[in-house]
Formats: C-alpha cells, structure tokens, sequence
C-alpha cells in the first residue's frame, strides 16, 4: 500500500441473506483513505453507507449478513498492514480499541444509560491502554476539557441522560478519541442534532482533526456537510460507488446523473437571491434492493437513460483523468453536451 | 401586553393572538402542578388568505404546539384564535365539526400517521365518510381515484396497503387524505423532514403546485430553513416558545434583523466547497422552556445581549414594511 494511505477498500461485497432474497446490500465498492484525510461517502437512505463502514469494523451481523468479496487494507499504528476482512476476532478487538473508533447519529445507543459518563470513558481507557482507574478517570476529564465540556471534572460523575444531544455526542466523541485512533468512522454524527448544535460538533470535529491528525472516514446524506468536512467524497446509490473525486470537482464538476440530480435537488439558501422558486428534483423512487434494475441502477431515474445502453451491464468504474472516478456509461458524451436530458 | 398582530387586516384567514400553551408538569402524591412547560408563551401572527407562512426554529421551539393549538387539537392556555375572522378559541368541541373540515394536518411521519391495515383508498376515504361527504359509494370512489391522480399518484393502486409505498409516497397519501374534504387551512407540519433529499424537492414541488392549484393557506412548519425558504412567501423565526422575527420570505434571508436568525442562518452548512464564511457558532444548548431566560429568552446564547435584555421581554416590532423583529436592540452593525 501506498505510504501516505491509511486504508484500501478493494470490491467490498456485503450481502444479506434474507428470507425475502439477497439484499446486495454493498456491491463492489472501493475506495482509500489518506493519513489525515477526511472522505465523506454521501447517498440516501438505504444506499450502503453504514453497511459499508460496519463491514470495515467487522462488525456485521451475521446471519443474515456476510462480507462476500473484496478486501480492506489497513495500516495499523505498529506499522503493519493488514486485510480487516481475513484477521481473526481477537486482532479485531484490537483494533477497534486502538486503531479504529466509531461514532454514531445516536449516541444514546452506544452510551450506557445506568453507567456515568465518566465511568464509561474510564473503562475504555483502562481496557486499551491498560492504567490505573484513577489515572484513567483523570484522562476522562481532559478528555471531556478537549471536546469541550464545560467543567469536565463534575461532568464525569453526570449519567447519559443527564446531558443533551449535543453533549452526548462530545461525550461519543470523547471516548472514541481516548484511544487516538489513527481512524475515525462517523456516521451521521450530527444528523439528529439541531443546526446550531450540529455546527458545535462539526468546528469540534475539524479542530480535532488537525491537533491529532487523524483520518476521518465521514458518512453522511447531507451534501452541505460534506462541502464543510470532507476533502474527498464517494457517492453512493443502491450499494455502489457512482463517483469518487475531491470535494470541489465533486460539487463543481459533477459527472455522474445521479451526483448531478442530488446536487440540483437541494434547497440553496446561499442562492436565495437569485434562484427559481422550484427545487428540480430527481423523479421516481429508490429502487427495492431485493429487485434492483438491470444495469445501471440508476437508469429508472435518470434523464440521460438510454435504452438498450444503460440498461443492459452494470457500468465500471472509469477514471475521468486525475482519479475523478465514475460509473456511468454516457459521462463522456454527458459531458461535452452531446447528449442532452430528456 | 399591547396586541401585535403583524399585518393585521381582514385578509388573514388564520390568526391568533398572545397566544400561550402551557403544558403543566405535575409531582408529589397530590399530584400538583409543580412547573410548566411554557410551550408556546405570547405568540402573535396571521396567516393571509392563500400564502404559504414558514415556522421554522430548533427543535423544541413550540412549533408543533403552535400548529396543533391552531387546529384546536390542543386547548390553548390563554390567548385568542380565529378563523375567517371568528373567534373559534372557546367554541365547544362538538361544534367545531365545520372548521375542522376547513383546517387538516399533515404529518412529519408519514408512515406512523397511516393506519396500515387500512387500503389506500379507505384511508383517503375515511374523512369524506366522517364529515359526509360525497354521499354515495360511487361518488366517494371517483373522489378519491381523483385525489391520488391530483398528488401523482395511480388511481390503480387504492387497493393497496401503505407498507408498500416508499417514504414519498406514502406522504403523497397523507397529503391526499387531508385534501379529500376541500380544506382552506392546511397545517404542514414537517412533511418533508423524514424524507430523502431528492424526494423532499418532489413533495415540496407538489405542495407548491397544489397550492396553486387549490388556493390553499397553509403553516408550514419544519426545522429546516433551506426548505423553508423555497416554498413560503412569509416566515416566523420561533426560540424557546416566542417569535423572534417575521418576515417575507427573502428579506430573513438576505437581510435578517434578529441576532437568532442571524446565527441560525450561519449554522447552516453551503452545499458549495468553494465558499467559505465567517460562522457565528452559537455556545451552549437552548434553554430548558420550564425556566426560560428573563427578557429575551435567547440573551444566553446572544452576542449581542447588554444587561437590559434580561429586563425587558422584547415586543415583535416592525422595523421596515412587513418585517418585524423582537430584539431591544436597534444599534446592532448589520442587523439594523
Ligand atoms: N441486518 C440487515 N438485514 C437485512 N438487510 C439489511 C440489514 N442491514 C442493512 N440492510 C440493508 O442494506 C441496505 C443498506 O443499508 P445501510 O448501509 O444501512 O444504508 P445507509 O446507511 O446508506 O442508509 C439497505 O437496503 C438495508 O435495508
Ligand atoms: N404534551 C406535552 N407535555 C409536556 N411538554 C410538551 C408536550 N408537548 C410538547 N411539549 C414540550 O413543549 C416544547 C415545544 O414542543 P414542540 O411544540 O413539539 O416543539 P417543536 O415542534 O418546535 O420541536 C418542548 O419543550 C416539548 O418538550
Ligand atoms: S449509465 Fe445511463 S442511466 Fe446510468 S447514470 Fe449514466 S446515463 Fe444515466
Ligand atoms: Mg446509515
Ligand atoms: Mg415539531
């Protein structure tokens, strides 16, 4: 693996075997993340996201789930690099303390309601890096004190319930850093947070990106989110990658209908003065993933849909020059306009 | 207390005045009223015939309060509400029947709000059958046939159950049902928030042209002030159970007078890499609504507040034609 790279996501495959059928629920989808980068992996609901980075941790149910293909490369701290998907349960545990930390849109499902917050970060500390409770519950104030808590040290004594949204998820945030993970995984953070507490935890999280420097791996659906965090972004749809660029061509150069369709849907408060009072929205609905549609599975919805074309092989994913990757077989001919929606 | 009903004329359909829900917390073996949550507490607006009035604020605001005690599906506490210019506030329950035709809701949840072992048809049909409307079977069935062609919906699919509906569509139903009696009133509230973005701009497409269509007056309510922003004509900033500020559509948005408005609208991340702005992040949580903040309920997150603020309640005032702002402060650089 590269030096710089921290992570390779090589065709990962994750199915659900359900009763109703296969829910291909992540396809072949590859992607890599630097030392200190922030991806985003943006897509609506049911597209792949959290399934995706669940299946880096391993940490898919199974039954009814089960990584069926591909590979995750990971640099660990001691240097080594290891295929997530083959290492053994132990040398996950491992990892997931260490190396890896996650969190979620509701911190009130990882926190455990009968213990103190303090207690809760402790514990952590003890399990990974082996002190003393006493100084493990000093570190848990720091920790509270970098993440911005006010008075960390009587918050320790404080239960999950006690604090608001946005102090449950610094308090998240807190414990999945007190291992200095190399990587952290965030899904939708902040997406059950109020606007103004969401931007608390967003200037939290790029300012502790830059004093540890750590790589973030950011999954969200909302698209102004990822213009503020993200220095790379993946677009998903029905458990594929559709597109993968860096932040600004992402946004100004689409090249993929559907990154294009979601960019337009978007209500634009920074163009209120000028823009129609009519969203342009993408018709029809996410496809069923038990049935998805043949080929591109995008083609019910999208505006350059041709037929015979778009819907006979799944598109590869093609680099458009300066790793601007996309899946759609028309992007060329999209983009010198030789083609216009219908 | 002195009355301000922003653009008070015989052109609101809706409106409501000083109005106050308290929801009473109650504690010990007695069982008495030991606190309350002051919901809504002293708000004032009007909606016109035929606009779209945006509430937007956090969540916790009073916004779905507001909209419910407008429907009278919540008592009011005190203040006054009225309908085509009558007082409905105190008309008795089993009276309201008529108005309740007139005034429907549509909810965020589209799928908790749907009985799911109703059809589609029968669930569209229920409330022409509780206000009796369109008499017989056959009349009822056209009806409803023709509602679901009105929100882009198969006539063919009545027979259907909601579970197999995808989350727009299913609101597509919701809206359907509350169109079925021919309302004037249609209280929105966050119909578009559950919703995955490329389907919100259809739903609010469709609210948009129904309202067109119909002539339709209808609150608005979401948290989200970019959606907020595309289809109201009017918009009311809530905080802690009071307007903070009232006006056209674009004028809060490209000239907002209230500090809250200002910091909210900063908040708000630009789907744009390439612009980068100053942000105002706001320090804190809102306050508990059981003991707001003295004066202005939001001086404690305010970067404006001086020492009066937490004497005075500052009135809803007008501070240029149709805008209205309730701040004691009129000296505020870019604000004023
Ligand atoms: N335990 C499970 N059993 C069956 N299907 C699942 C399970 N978990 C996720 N899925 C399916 O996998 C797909 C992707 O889900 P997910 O990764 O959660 O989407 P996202 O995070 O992008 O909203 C969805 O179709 C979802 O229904
Ligand atoms: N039935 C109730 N009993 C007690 N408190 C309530 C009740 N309904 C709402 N509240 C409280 O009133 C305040 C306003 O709620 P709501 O109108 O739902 O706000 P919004 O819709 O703006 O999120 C909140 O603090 C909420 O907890
Ligand atoms: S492959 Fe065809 S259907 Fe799919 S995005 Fe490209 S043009 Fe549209
Ligand atoms: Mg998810
Ligand atoms: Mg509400």
């Amino acid at each position: 693996m590269d030096e710089k790279r921290l992570v390779d996501v090589t065709d990962l495959k994750v199915h659900f075997f359900t009763d109703d059928g296969v829910v291909k629920a992540v396809d072949g989808v590859s992607f890599h993340i630097d030392k200190g980068e922030t991806l985003a992996v943006v897509g609506e609901s049911g597209s792949g996201k959290s399934v995706a980075s669940l299946a880096m941790m391993r940490l898919i149910p199974n039954p009814p789930g089960k990584i069926v293909g591909g590979q995750v490369l990971f640099r660990g701290k001691d240097g080594k690099t290891r295929d997530l998907v083959k290492e053994d349960e132990a040398t996950m545990r491992k990892i997931r303390g260490n190396d890896i930390a996650m969190i979620f849109q509701e911190p009130m499902t990882s926190l455990n309601p009968v213990y103190t917050v303090g207690d809760q970060i402790a514990e952590a500390i003890v399990l990974h890096q082996g002190k003393s409770k006493k100084e493990a519950l000093d570190q848990a104030a720091e920790m509270l004190d970098l993440v911005g808590i006010p008075e960390p040290k009587k918050r320790l004594s404080n239960y999950p319930h006690q604090m608001s949204g946005g102090m449950r998820q610094r308090v998240m945030i807190a414990m999945a850093l007190s291992c200095n993970p190399s990587l952290l995984i965030a899904d939708e953070p902040t997406t059950a947070l109020d606007v103004t507490i969401q931007a608390q935890i967003l200037e939290l999280m790029n300012k502790l990106r830059e004093e540890i420097g750590m790589s973030i791996l950011f999954i969200t659906h909302n698209l102004g989110v990822v213009a503020e965090m993200a220095d790379r972004v993946v677009v998903m749809y029905a458990g594929r990658a559709v597109e993968e660029a860096d932040v600004v061509p992402t946004f100004k150069k689409p090249l993929h209908p559907y990154t294009m369709g979601l960019l337009n849907s978007v209500p634009r408060l920074d163009l209120a003065a000028t823009h129609q009072q009519r969203l342009e929205a993408i018709p029809g609905n996410v496809p069923n993933p038990l049935n998805l549609p043949q080929g591109c599975a995008f083609h019910p919805r999208c505006k350059f849909f041709k037929p015979g074309l778009c819907d006979q092989d799944i598109p590869v994913l093609q680099d458009a020059g300066n790793g601007h990757m996309v899946r759609c077989v028309r992007w060329a001919e999209i983009q010198k306009g030789e083609v216009v929606g219908a | 207390m002195s009355a301000v009903v922003p653009e008070t004329t015989t052109a609101n359909l809706v409106e409501v005045t000083h109005l106050k829900k308290w929801f009473p917390i109650r504690g010990g073996i007695l069982s008495r009223v030991v606190a309350n949550v002051k919901a809504v507490n002293d708000v004032s607006f009007g909606v016109k015939k035929g606009e779209v009035l945006g509430l937007v604020g956090e969540s916790g605001s009073g916004k779905t309060t507001v909209g419910r005690t407008i429907l009278r599906l919540i008592e009011p506490t005190e203040g006054t509400i009225s309908f085509q210019g009558q007082d409905i506030t105190h008309i008795p329950k089993n009276q309201l029947r008529s108005y309740r035709r007139k005034m429907q809701i549509i909810f965020q949840d589209p799928f908790a709000s749907l009985n799911p072992r109703m059809t589609v048809g029968d669930i569209i049909a229920e409330p022409l059958v509780i206000h009796n409307l369109e008499g017989s079977a056959q009349a009822r069935n056209d009806r409803v046939a023709e509602l679901l062609q009105l929100v882009g919906l198969n006539p063919d699919h009545v027979r259907r159950y909601p579970h197999e509906f995808s989350g727009g569509q299913r609101q597509r139903i919701g809206i359907a049902r509350a169109l079925a009696v021919r309302p004037e009133f249609i209280v929105a509230d966050e119909p578009v928030s559950a919703l995955d973005v490329s389907i919100q701009a259809q739903v609010v497409n469709l609210l948009q042209d129904l309202k067109e269509q119909l002539g339709l007056t209808i609150l608005f309510i979401a948290h989200d002030l970019a959606v907020v922003e595309y289809i109201s004509d009017r918009i009311a900033v809530m905080y802690l159970g009071k307007v903070m500020e009232l006006a056209p559509s674009r004028d809060l948005y490209l000239k907002p007078r209230h500090p809250y408005t200002e910091a909210l609208l900063s908040a708000i991340p630009t789907p744009d890499p390439t612009i980068k702005r100053e942000r105002i992040v706001l320090q804190g949580d809102i306050p508990s609504p059981i003991n707001p903040p003295s004066g202005c309920v939001f001086r404690t997150r305010c970067r404006y507040a001086i020492a009066e603020c937490a004497n005075t309640v500052p009135e809803l005032k007008e501070v240029s034609p149709g805008h209205f702002k309730a701040c004691i402060r009129d000296d505020i650089p870019g604000l004023s």
